[in-house]
């Protein structure tokens, strides 16, 4: 089952895990990037058109997303094999993990787990010490962009400077 | 189970001066254009805006702003970077019009071609676009995109609304009118 109080929310700790990921198979998980603000792009599978664009588009933003020294991780059910093939036709360079054994698993933690056994399309930023502070559930066929992606890091980089001062 | 939330994107950057505008200034409606010169899509839907501009003179006017989705299409910069050399000279919609006309030409030997047709000094543009001089403009454009929620190309802003239906003439056509009737 999911969860069944649906996507995590804001101010809960992200549940920690570790997946295989493109580009080598070594597992990839947030803990890694402690210190970064971490973008969760949970998708339901490789090589579909909504999906291709969505994550083509974050690619594209990398230089963005750097700007804010966020991570960005993809995560599907897909295989890294898979993810592999995929990465490479779209030219994509952040990782792509592989929630494939136990099958959904990382994405059932995250309350982005569906009927049809696909992650949602529900995004997920981490503030630097690694808690939740915004989530969206976007419908599947619907790409959500990138704008309240970083509006939230925009947010949390204000926070931030409040916090400094 | 939770709803999923739909949201109406909105253009955030305001047209202003510095934008490539075709069509009168005072019109009562506007489209923001988002576009890769690469992307087959924005390729079939230019014949159509030109065709809106053409059958609705008066009443609206074209803005296009960059947004190249380079991991997919390779020479969607460059061709960007090129139509805003030709847009220093004055010249950016011929460019942008060869552009869209020669989709299957744009590697740098082509496009060289394309330049001088356009009648602008081929090797002058080709040192501009070397040196990235125009990138930090291009990268504007895309980022303001993004931060209108621009998720592919092309995407319309129709009086700052964003346009969610096809890009036919008919659906532009009604887009234009519901909107200058608004």
């Amino acid at each position: 089952m999911s969860d069944p109080n649906g996507l995590i929310q804001p101010g809960r700790p992200a549940p920690g895990f570790t997946l295989p990921a493109t580009p080598d198979g070594g597992p990839i998980g947030p803990e890694q990037f402690r210190g970064q603000p971490v973008v969760l792009a949970f998708y339901p599978a490789d090589w579909s058109p909504v999906c291709g664009d969505q994550m083509s588009l974050y690619q594209s933003a990398a230089p963005v997303f750097a700007q804010y020294k966020a991570v960005v991780l993809g995560v599907s059910v897909d295989s890294i094999w898979s993810h592999r093939a995929f990465a490479e036709s779209r030219g994509i360079e952040f990782p792509l993990l592989a929630d494939f054994e136990p099958k959904g698993e990382v994405a059932r933690r995250y309350g982005a787990y569906n009927a049809q056994g696909e992650a949602d399309r529900a995004l997920v930023v981490l503030d630097p010490t690694g808690k939740v502070t915004w989530s969206y559930l976007s419908p599947p066929d619907v790409n959500p962009g990138a704008d309240g992606i970083f509006d939230a890091l925009d947010q949390l980089a204000a926070d931030r400077k409040v916090m400094a001062g | 189970m939770t709803t999923p939330l739909q949201v109406t994107a909105r253009l955030r950057d305001p047209v202003t001066t510095e934008d490539h505008i075709r069509g009168p200034a005072d019109a009562a409606v506007t489209i923001v254009e988002y576009g890769d010169f690469q992307c087959q899509f924005c390729g079939a839907a230019y014949p159509n805006l030109h065709e809106v501009l053409r059958q609705r003179t008066d009443t609206v006017r074209l803005v296009y702003r960059y947004f190249p989705i380079a991991n997919v299409h390779p020479y969607a910069e460059r061709a960007a970077e090129t139509a805003e050399a030709a847009a220093v000279r004055g010249r950016f919609w011929e460019m942008h019009d060869w552009l869209y006309e020669h989709q299957d030409q744009l590697d740098p030997v082509h496009l060289s071609l394309g330049v001088e047709q356009v009648g602008l000094p081929p090797d002058e543009l080709n040192a501009e676009v070397e040196s990235r001089a125009h990138a930090d403009r291009v990268r504007r454009d895309f980022v303001g995109g993004i931060r209108s929620g621009v998720n592919g190309t092309p995407t319309l802003f129709v009086n700052g609304v964003r346009h969610e239906g096809g890009y036919d003439l008919p659906d532009l056509l009604a887009a234009v009118d519901a909107a200058s009737n608004a």
